[in-house]
């Protein structure tokens, strides 16, 4: 077990046939493609050929290198490394709902009516007055929503210049803003690490397009000025973006409509239970108030009379993504809302901030706490005081198979541990987690060098980063013979 | 509730611990007058044997797979064999976050430099990232990778070939940054590829680059050659955009026809057609561009007892080091879907690639052999296509006849008219392996009656 498999490359003998496949029933001589451009297997000589039962061990060996939330606890603050129910996984991969995007829109109402209903339910959630489903992923969200914003304002006569974002935001923020055609400009959040009005103000121009938000934020903590910036905000001419990354901790609690937000995003592969998938695919839906609605990106879909309709072509924002976005994910997250139901909505939130709380509660004598407003589904803590870093003991829970907790981020907490249980762990993981990191930062009093060298038991123990930068080896290469 | 593990005596316990006695406590500092609002829509939960009668009505709802399709147009449908379905399906796979922890996550890592290898091998390029979203952000990725990488050139040239919705996505991209210009390229009326003597008059000293398509969008392969001299004539790099990748073991690979940076869609590599996605981006290019690459990168290194194990590499790129000075915005990226790719081309490996990527050919131009006699379809460009050409309908409007092929339960094809003024005729119609002689054979005939 756990043994390091090799390259596929060199598991690979001339020969050797994975696959079986109808034989063509056509003849090469009516091949319509001059010479010029056919392929002779150039650069193909070394591509893999394996059997069938090599290829199911190749990657099963590999999937057993892995942690997953399926094999243990996950608590990647910011991640939302809930549990992925696998009734969602077997819904989405029914045959029927694999339809070409392009079929004829009556031979597809299911789809629609699918994505149709997700918007409804999400519009419950959050309280915005449309949705788009097309963006990919929550940074793609971001760029969707913060053009829509631009489009909104450049209809009123003037785009704006700049974009707002707390010191405490994640960097798919700034970057987002940046492509969005934007100038970003950081501001403060104050001593108990959220944003206050008065700095908000002592920013805001005629320049000002907007502030990109997170809330609650990346300290775990409840923007709890958020109302009132919305009005400064407004006042200003200028809109508040949400970043809904983390609505885990309140979806069913207070709805962000209602508390003065423009435009925002969700990650259904956050808080919506879809599985992450070693990086994606994910997708985030972005929602904005009615006044934004005619700027939302193509396709559009509606109900009319009986029938589901997607306007496809030549809307607001234009295109952000080939066709309807990634429509299984959102399959997986219809599945979830249905199977959580209105009365347990509110409940994933109250779990998840319960356990977050409950760390804390457990370690705060322990570590030391940066911040002390009330923690919703996340905490943070932070490496002072330690005669070890936040990387040492990460690598150290690695031994305890225990996943760690997001490294070095927010920004503004130094040796940042950010901590997100979510809801669907039990008191026992929790109490076993809290055990351990009391056993190591045991360890890292009487035996530092035992935490700088970890992990032990993994199957490859810390890797050189810096070496794989330096000398860049992205791809299999023949060793010469 | 199944997925929730606290039991109420945990809940009280817990609470016990914090001191209080509602959880509702710990949202204090929301509004107060605004939390716990009623939900109007969402239904009361759904168990899960109910839930699979709700969503098998939905699916009954959906006829496309009743169907004999022929619908191609960047979304393809290909064989998947089961082993993909299988190994993709492993928890292990599905339910792990992007690899920040390398020593837990050497299965995803190690599974996505092979797919990066395979991926470089097939486009015949130096390098390759470990996916993006889609095709036409892809695209619209690699057309900023080019003004990045040419820095005081500002125009980007498209072929108008190029998939209409590519287009209009980079658009979207390109839009608000001011500095950037779009300058089309158009194409042959008469062979659909691109206009070589436009694409002379248009590249220019400001140029940074094109992207143009092959197959293009009406199925068409350009001569990349060709294409890539002119642009690098002007010092502007040459992108070949490439919507359907099972074209790549049959073609000539763009690496050795003079191109610099290769980006498109990847589906037809073990994804299923799912209505449009989720769908895998994918972006090789020649070793000079991997600094200014978008996205994950997966590269090889050792751990300190000298084993060999893999990590994310290259990262100062990335949005979580550079913010808004980093090389994109991605964060999550396709990696499941590029994890099913690399299975997939594992799978069916050098002999299987080859043969299929023949027979999607070879289907293609069996069609275009026997439909040649019938006055009252055209095939427009009969040359050197891959998978897909363009009919013409010569005897009735295309709703009418596509509206008749499918009352037979035949769906023809894209028709071009959503797309193009120009093409008020034409349906783009695609062949896979999945077709069998009779499947053609059915639609030759079928569209023989309707003469």
């Amino acid at each position: 077990m756990n043994k390091l498999p090799e390259l596929i490359f060199n598991e690979s003998k001339e020969g050797k046939i994975g696959y079986s496949f109808s034989e063509t029933e056509f003849p090469d001589d009516i091949i319509s493609l001059d010479d010029q451009y056919r392929r002779d297997g150039q650069n193909l000589e070394d591509f893999p050929q394996l059997s069938e039962v090599e290829i199911v061990r190749h990657y099963t060996n590999l999937s057993h290198l892995n942690h997953s939330v399926d094999s243990g606890f996950y608590p990647l603050g910011s991640c939302t490394m809930k549990y992925n129910p696998k009734i969602n996984e077997a819904i989405a991969g029914w045959e029927e709902f694999s339809a070409h995007p392009y079929a004829p829109l009556k031979l597809v109402q299911g789809n629609l009516e699918i994505m149709n209903t997700l918007e409804k339910w999400l519009k419950d959630v959050t309280g915005m007055a449309g949705f788009t489903l097309t963006p990919a992923a929550g940074a793609h969200g971001e760029f969707t929503g913060i053009k829509i914003i631009r489009a909104h304002l450049a209809a009123k006569g003037n785009p704006r210049k700049i974009i707002l974002i707390p010191d405490s935001a994640h960097g798919t923020n700034p970057a987002s803003a940046h492509f969005s055609g934007y100038e970003v400009k950081e501001i403060p959040s104050n001593e108990n690490g959220i944003l206050d009005v008065a700095s908000l103000e002592a920013h805001l121009n005629e320049d000002v397009a907007a502030l990109m938000m997170t809330n609650p934020n990346t300290l775990g903590v409840f923007e709890r000025n958020i109302v009132e910036i919305s009005q400064a905000l407004h006042k200003n001419g200028s809109l508040l973006y949400m970043d809904g990354a983390n609505m885990n901790a309140f979806m069913g609690i207070v709805k962000p409509g209602d508390l003065g937000v423009d435009v925002l995003h969700l990650n259904l592969h956050k808080t919506f239970s879809t599985p992450h998938g070693g990086g994606g695919p994910g997708s985030g839906p972005v929602g904005v108030t009615e006044e934004l609605l005619p700027h939302l990106p193509v396709p559009v879909i509606s109900k009319q009379g009986d029938l589901y309709h997607a306007a496809y072509f030549n809307k607001g924002l234009g295109r952000v993504k080939n066709f309807y976005g990634n429509f299984l994910i959102m399959v997986r997250a219809l599945v979830y809302l249905m199977s959580i139901g209105k009365e347990n909505l509110r409940k994933v939130a109250e779990d998840a901030v319960l356990n977050a709380n409950y760390i804390r509660k457990n370690l705060e004598n322990d570590l030391d706490l940066p911040y002390k407003f009330k923690s919703l589904h996340e905490v943070v803590f932070s490496d002072k005081g330690l005669n070890v870093k936040t990387l040492d003991i990460a690598k150290r829970l690695l031994d305890f198979g225990i996943h760690p907790f997001t490294v070095y981020f927010p920004l503004i907490v130094h040796g940042a541990m950010m901590i997100e249980p979510t809801e669907t762990e039990s008191k026992e993981t929790l109490d076993i987690f809290i055990r351990t990191m009391k056993t190591i930062l045991k360890e890292a009093a009487e035996d530092p060098a035992k935490l700088q060298n970890a992990p032990y038991s993994t199957p490859v123990r810390r890797l050189d980063e810096v070496l794989a930068a330096r000398q860049l080896a992205l791809k299999w290469e023949k060793k010469q013979e | 509730m199944r997925y929730f593990p606290l039991t109420d005596s945990d809940r009280e316990e817990m609470r016990k611990c914090l001191g209080i006695k509602d959880t509702r406590e710990l949202f204090s500092d929301i509004p107060q007058d605004k939390a716990y609002y009623p939900l109007d829509h969402i239904p009361p939960a759904v168990p899960e044997d109910r839930l699979l009668e709700t969503f098998k009505e939905i699916a009954k709802k959906n006829k496309f797979s009743e169907y004999l399709s022929f619908l191609g147009g960047g979304a393809y449908r290909h064989f998947i064999p089961e082993v993909v379905n299988h190994l993709s399906g492993k928890g292990e796979f599905v339910t792990p976050y992007t690899p920040y922890q390398p020593e837990v996550s050497q299965g995803s890592l190690q599974a996505m430099f092979e797919y990066q290898t395979m991926m470089a091998m097939l486009t015949g390029m130096d390098v390759s990232n470990a996916s993006l979203y889609d095709g036409g952000t892809a695209a619209a990725e690699a057309a900023l990778l080019v003004a990045r990488k040419a820095r005081k050139k500002n125009t980007i040239l498209i072929a108008r070939n190029l998939h209409p919705e590519y287009i209009e996505i980079i658009e979207t991209y390109l839009r608000d940054l001011v500095e950037l210009k779009i300058q089309y390229v158009d194409f042959e009326r008469t062979t659909g590829t691109v206009n070589l003597e436009d694409l002379n008059k248009k590249v220019c000293d400001d140029c940074a680059g094109l992207l143009f398509q092959s197959p293009n969008f009406f199925g068409g392969v350009e001569d990349s050659q060709k294409i890539s001299d002119i642009l690098h004539g002007k010092d502007a790099l040459s992108v070949q955009v490439v919507a359907e990748a099972m074209s790549l073991p049959f073609l000539k690979p763009a690496g050795q026809m003079g191109v610099d940076i290769v980006v498109g869609e990847a589906q037809s590599f073990g994804l299923p057609l799912g209505y449009g996605g989720p769908y895998l981006g994918f972006m090789t290019a020649k070793k000079d561009f991997v600094r200014q690459m978008p996205g994950r990168i997966v590269g090889e290194t050792l751990d300190v007892e000298g084993k060999r194990g893999y990590v994310l590499t290259l990262s100062t790129r990335e949005q979580h080091i550079k913010r808004e000075k980093a090389t994109s915005n991605i964060c999550s990226n396709e990696a499941w879907c590029a994890l099913r790719a690399g299975m997939y081309l594992a799978t069916m490996g050098k002999t299987g690639l080859l043969k299929i990527a023949k027979s999607n050919h070879l289907n293609a131009a069996y069609f275009v052999k026997e439909i040649k006699k019938f006055p009252h379809v055209t095939v427009k460009y009969p040359k050197n296509f891959f998978n897909e050409i363009v009919l013409e309908i010569n005897n009735m409007t295309v709703d009418d006849f596509t509206a008749k092929l499918e009352a037979k339960g035949i769906l023809l094809g894209v028709p071009l008219k959503w797309f193009h003024k120009d093409y008020e005729k034409a349906v783009l119609v695609n062949f896979t392996e999945v077709h069998k002689k009779k499947d053609i054979d059915r639609l030759i005939n079928a569209i023989g009656e309707l003469k």
